[in-house]
């Protein structure tokens, strides 16, 4: 008796040391990486960097601003398109489950999920820049939006369906129509879990390099104009860590550092917006 | 002078109600008149109709997928299941309380009760307002809430939920106002607040109330029915069914020899 009980608390003890040990070894990599973006990158980092634009090539100095800008104006196209067609998607797969259309969405929203970034990036090439026959913030916009539908889709489709059924009919008892007990009731209760979703999907969008390369394309100068080939963040990093002068690679790391430091805050902020909402469950 | 929150009631008739799920024939064929002012109370053990019953009388049923409803209802002189007739219009006529409270998860106390006017479009405040404070009033709860109006509505205690509930019910001016057991998650005291405000309220509104508890219904109610496998064994005035019950299974049930 003695023995076994012993036994079972070594192995309790064994396996809670071992899940904490994975818990770790997930969390290592990610402070490695942010440790070492801030070393490298923090002393790129100047006031110059967030409002010049680029320098001439292998000139010292310049900034980003450009780029900075450009990735803000392509992730709010994303938004604009992802965001409405996403949230909506999704609630209509968690409302209607049971439909042809939703069955066949839901199917296409994995697939899409799946196919690999940078044919997403072809795919606008051939739907926007070839008819238009430039590169442009549109085209960047647009297949970051199509790589954003899916995950905001099937995110809020399965935070929608966890507002319990309970609710759903306490409103449609008050004679309020579906239409509007969805809209009214449904996706506020669901908001929180919602925005956390969409800013999953925003964060990975933002960080994406291969469906802009031949869309938005980069751009050295500013560019207010969506018809216009617009800089990005990622490509900028790309260009510049593989250019041969040391400043610019120093501003690759700077730029890595901006990058992911605008997908923390996003993330940050969201997180509070939804936190002061009520929580589900 | 204040319009009074309940302006009109009427009565319940059912003829010859069936209802499916699916395959499964749950109903098979009530027909029972209820009558307005009054509280009817549904009794039977588990599985046997009594909710759907319930669920039937302001077209909720047909909300489960696959389910279907035969025969017909009538509301004063109206039959809810006549063609022309629009469910959502039938909810907002014939209220409806669930087991368990359920008030909206991102609403105030206010918001909640006010839900079904302001959802359906009333622009005016002030209207709300007044309407929000009879229904908490006729609701007993106005007391209790009157300086947290502003709070979440899921931060009161579960009775104060479910009379919650019931005000919201309440705020739409409902001629019916249908119980699906409100009490059985709620502990002694607020079950009894729960029927004396049942009771309260029927002076103005008829009130059908579906419970497992017999001692409730016999507490609360004027007629009591009994469902047994989706059919109603014995109707009737809740004295005479508790203490002479015409029929062999209802004696079984209300004696407790199965149920």
């Amino acid at each position: 008796m003695d023995r076994r009980y012993r036994r079972r608390r070594w192995t309790n003890s064994a396996m809670a040391v071992l899940a904490g040990s994975c818990t770790l070894a997930v969390l290592t990599p990610l402070f490695l990486i942010l440790g070492f973006l801030a070393r490298t990158g923090l002393g790129a980092l100047n006031w110059d960097f967030f409002t010049q634009l680029p320098g001439a090539a292998g000139e010292p100095g310049g900034g980003m601003a450009n780029a900075i800008a450009g990735t803000l104006v392509l992730v709010a196209l994303a938004a604009a398109i992802g965001i409405p067609v996403g949230v909506l998607g999704g609630t209509f797969l968690s409302e209607y489950p049971g439909t042809r259309l939703s069955r066949t969405a839901r199917f296409a929203a994995d697939v899409m999920n799946g196919i690999p970034s940078i044919v997403i990036g072809l795919f606008a090439y051939v739907l926007i820049v070839l008819p238009l026959r430039h590169f442009s913030a549109l085209a960047g916009g647009v297949a970051l939006g199509m790589m954003l539908i899916p995950t905001v889709m099937r995110t809020t489709e399965e935070i929608v369906r966890l507002v319990p059924q309970s609710v759903r009919e306490a409103s449609l008892a008050l004679g309020i129509p579906q239409w509007k007990t969805t809209l009214r009731v449904v996706l506020p209760t669901a908001a929180a879990g919602i925005v956390t979703g969409i800013m999953v999907g925003v964060a990975r969008i933002a960080g994406e390099t291969a469906p802009l390369l031949f869309t938005a394309f980069g751009n050295r100068f500013w560019n207010w104009d969506f018809l216009q080939p617009i800089a990005a963040l990622p490509i900028q990093i790309f260009a510049y860590a593989i250019s041969p002068f040391d400043d610019w690679h120093r501003q690759a790391w700077a730029g890595a550092l901006v990058l992911v430091a605008m997908v923390l805050i996003a993330n940050v902020a969201a997180r509070y917006a939804a936190g002061r909402q009520v929580k589900l469950r | 002078m204040r319009a009074p929150l309940i302006d009109r009631t009427t009565g319940i008739q059912a003829g010859d109600v069936h209802a499916w799920f699916d395959k499964l024939h749950a109903l098979r064929g009530i027909t029972m008149t209820i009558p307005e002012r009054k509280v009817t109370a549904i009794i039977g053990p588990s599985g046997c109709g009594k909710s759907t019953f319930l669920r039937c009388l302001n077209r909720m049923h047909e909300l489960v997928p696959g389910a279907r409803v035969g025969g017909r209802v009538l509301l004063g002189e109206e039959n809810i299941y006549s063609d022309g007739s629009d469910p959502v219009l039938i909810r907002r006529r014939v209220g409806m309380v669930f087991q368990k409270a359920n008030p909206f998860p991102t609403m105030s106390i206010y918001d909640n009760v006010g839900a079904g006017l302001t959802l359906a479009g009333e622009r005016s405040r002030r209207r709300v307002e007044q309407v929000v404070e009879q229904s908490l009033r006729a609701a007993a709860l106005w007391d209790e809430v009157k300086d947290r109006l502003h709070k979440p509505g899921t931060s009161l205690s579960g009775g104060q939920q479910q009379r919650l509930c019931i005000a919201r019910a309440l705020a739409v001016s409902p001629e019916v106002l249908l119980m699906d057991e409100p009490a059985s998650a709620l502990d002694p005291a607020s079950t009894l607040r729960i029927e004396e405000l049942a009771r309260d309220l029927a002076q103005e509104i008829t009130i059908v109330i579906v419970t497992h508890n017999m001692q409730q219904a016999a507490r609360v109610s004027d007629l009591t029915g009994f469902f047994l496998d989706g059919e109603l064994i014995e109707f009737g005035a809740t004295n005479d069914l508790f203490t002479r019950p015409t029929d062999r299974r209802t004696e079984d049930y209300i004696t407790g020899r199965f149920g």
